[in-house]
């Protein structure tokens, strides 16, 4: 079975050709970056997308060796969360094919595919899944047939925050502003003090930022601090509470296993601190880099294709998209059956 | 250990320290004094801990404390360490760290002055992160109410839970304390007399904003919801109970309806 999958719920395009063992024939993807102090605005990144799908498609197809269309037997898309005006342009050009091809479409959640992706790629059975990104930030576990939220933020996410400290510094979206503090961070040495806020197995980032955003200012004014320190704290800090509620959460559940999803998952620091608190508590961090972590078209189209093989079908009329669609409203299909035989075939 | 003994007898008699504080007689030493004392306790049990190390018992390690079985003064009695936790940076660890024992210090105390059951605070040390409490006999209600999944435990017990819990957590809000980490795990019940007792109070604060007192209910929800399904309607017993004990009642559950819809990405019709 082969699926094609579109995602485009943020400021990456991408398509991605797999097979229901996970093994991706085509992965093409487009960033749309925008200048050092800016973010992405929904109307352009939507303009961007709609310039860059059609020859994202065709290099699919091309570097994946399909010949004939007949061999893909779903298209799938990404429903949502994310922006709107994006989301549109996967949702349009899903249908196109759809009715051209004359192919069936399954609707996927963004945010449940970042984790069936990790599971295949790393290999984590049953993990407390860290789903970090710029849009999310939550703690997800597998119970009773849903991917259920442990913890989450209450405000903005995580990567939300870096990306707009990052244009306070005016670091350069070139691959990613996270990237970018990373780098940055590993020059830092300075610890300065920045509000921590954790709330049970919940976290917020907004006021940490308005408080690290005005103290850049100031500091750096009067030079106190470098660039570098500040990345460097906030870093330490953000990464902290999320391995704090993390770590919580797998008390909670009383799961051994963690599994880091999403672009802010890419972050080594962030892994490394992961890391040491799973080796204290007797587990295993899995994680994936940026080829994975990163918003891509290959997670939808597996994630798709599990529902497929499943017997999920999104009817044409029904495949609308949204800005807010939880990860606990999606039926794991494919996880509360015996879930794949060792070869990868779906035992239905 | 006869030499602790001796030491700390010496202590009470100069009045420095006092094995069975009450909260009110901790509040009335002023600040500097409580300090010293502190630290001299710390320095004892050092010294205990060195000489004769067999006497902690490990009952439980959690993510950010292990909780030993002791005895204080000849009685029985709960030592919880806090530990650093080796991925945070030392100097957010140290404050983390610090914080929190002094948080749980305070508001243990405080939260027995609003006539909420806490375990009896005994000791405080903050250069080994260490407290010590007296120990509390029976089971926590997590598993009181896992019982009842298994039909070992009534409809009537349950309810008497449920509203004990509603009326502890009104009486902290009034006084204007928030436990911030409200999970059956951090309640017991008294085996004796079936009185419910809070614990950890490491993340607790003071606050009395409705936003603070709501959040605290929406904690305790969202865990009663993931762990208790089984239980049914537990939630709604708990606000009755917090209802009839907490006076400003009204504000904290208004605010908690908008708290509810708060989550992100959570489907919004009109």
């Amino acid at each position: 079975m082969i699926a094609l999958g579109f995602e485009g719920s943020a400021n990456k395009i991408g398509v991605g050709i797999v097979t229901l063992d996970g093994t991706i024939l085509s992965n093409p993807r487009h960033t749309y970056i925008t200048p050092p102090g800016q973010g992405f605005l929904p109307r352009e990144t939507a303009q961007h997308h709609l310039q860059h799908i059609i020859p994202l498609i065709k290099e699919a197809l091309k570097s994946a060796n399909v010949t004939s269309i007949d061999s893909i037997d779903c298209l799938c898309y990404t429903k949502g969360p994310g922006m709107g005006a994006p989301l549109q342009v996967s949702a349009i050009v899903v249908r196109i094919l759809s009715l051209l091809w004359k192919k069936p479409i399954v609707a996927v959640n963004h945010c449940v595919a970042h984790i069936e992706m990790g599971r295949i790629v790393t290999g984590a059975v049953d993990p407390v899944v860290l789903y970090v990104s710029g849009g999310n930030t939550q703690v997800i576990a597998y119970s009773e047939g849903k991917y259920r939220i442990f913890g989450e933020t209450i405000d903005i996410a995580v990567g939300n925050c870096l990306d707009r400290f990052a244009r306070v510094l005016t670091l350069s979206n070139d691959p990613s502003p996270g990237y970018n503090i990373e780098q940055l961070a590993k020059k830092g040495g300075q610890f300065i003090d920045i509000p921590y806020a954790v709330k049970g197995m919940d976290v917020s980032f907004s006021g940490l930022l308005s408080y690290i955003e005005a103290t850049a200012v100031e500091k750096l004014k009067n030079n106190e601090c470098t660039p570098a320190d500040l990345c460097y704290s906030l870093q330490e800090t953000v990464f902290a509470m999320l391995v704090e509620i993390t770590e919580r959460a797998m008390a909670h559940c009383d799961k051994k296993d963690v599994l880091i999803v999403g672009g802010v998952g890419c972050n080594v620091r962030l892994q490394e601190m992961m890391k040491i608190m799973c080796s204290e508590r007797g587990g295993r961090l899995f994680a994936t880099d940026d080829r994975y972590c990163v918003d891509n078209g290959a997670m939808i189209a597996y994630t798709g294709l599990l529902a497929y093989a499943h017997g999920t079908v999104t009817p044409l009329e029904d495949s609308t998209f949204t800005q807010r669609f939880r990860t606990d409203e999606v039926d794991a299909v494919w996880r509360k059956k015996n879930e794949l035989d060792t070869n990868g075939n779906p035992l239905m | 250990m006869g030499n602790l003994h001796k030491q700390l007898e010496r202590e009470k008699k100069n009045n420095l320290v006092c094995a069975n504080w009450s909260s009110t007689q901790l509040n009335k030493l002023p600040s500097f004094r409580v300090t010293r004392v502190v630290l001299k306790l710390g320095f004892l049990m050092e010294n205990n801990q060195n000489e004769n190390a067999t006497s902690l018992v490990l009952l439980k390690q959690g993510a950010e404390a292990r909780v030993f079985e002791s005895t204080f003064v000849g009685k029985r009695s709960v030592v919880k360490e806090r530990f650093s936790k080796k991925y945070r940076h030392p100097t957010l660890d140290s404050k983390l760290t610090l914080k929190r024992l002094n948080a749980e210090a305070r508001c243990m105390t405080k939260a027995r002055r609003l006539g909420v059951l806490t375990p009896v605070l005994y000791a405080v040390d903050p250069v080994i992160h260490t407290l010590t409490f007296e120990f509390v006999e029976g089971p926590a209600v997590k598993d009181v109410f896992l019982d009842f999944g298994l039909n070992r435990v009534s409809k009537e017990q349950i309810d008497d839970i449920a509203t004990q819990i509603g009326g502890s957590i009104g009486k902290l809000h009034d006084g204007g304390l928030i436990h911030g980490d409200l999970t059956t795990s951090n309640m017991l019940l008294r085996s004796d007399n079936n009185q419910l007792v809070l614990i950890d109070f490491g993340l607790s604060f003071t606050s009395s904003l409705p936003e603070d007192k709501a959040v605290d209910l929406y904690v305790l929800e969202r865990a009663l919801i993931s762990m208790h399904s089984s239980c049914g309607n537990v939630m709604d017993q708990i606000l009755a109970g917090y209802r009839k004990s907490s006076k400003q009642w009204s504000s904290t559950l208004n605010k908690l309806a908008l708290v509810r819809q708060r989550g992100r990405k959570r489907t919004m019709i009109g």
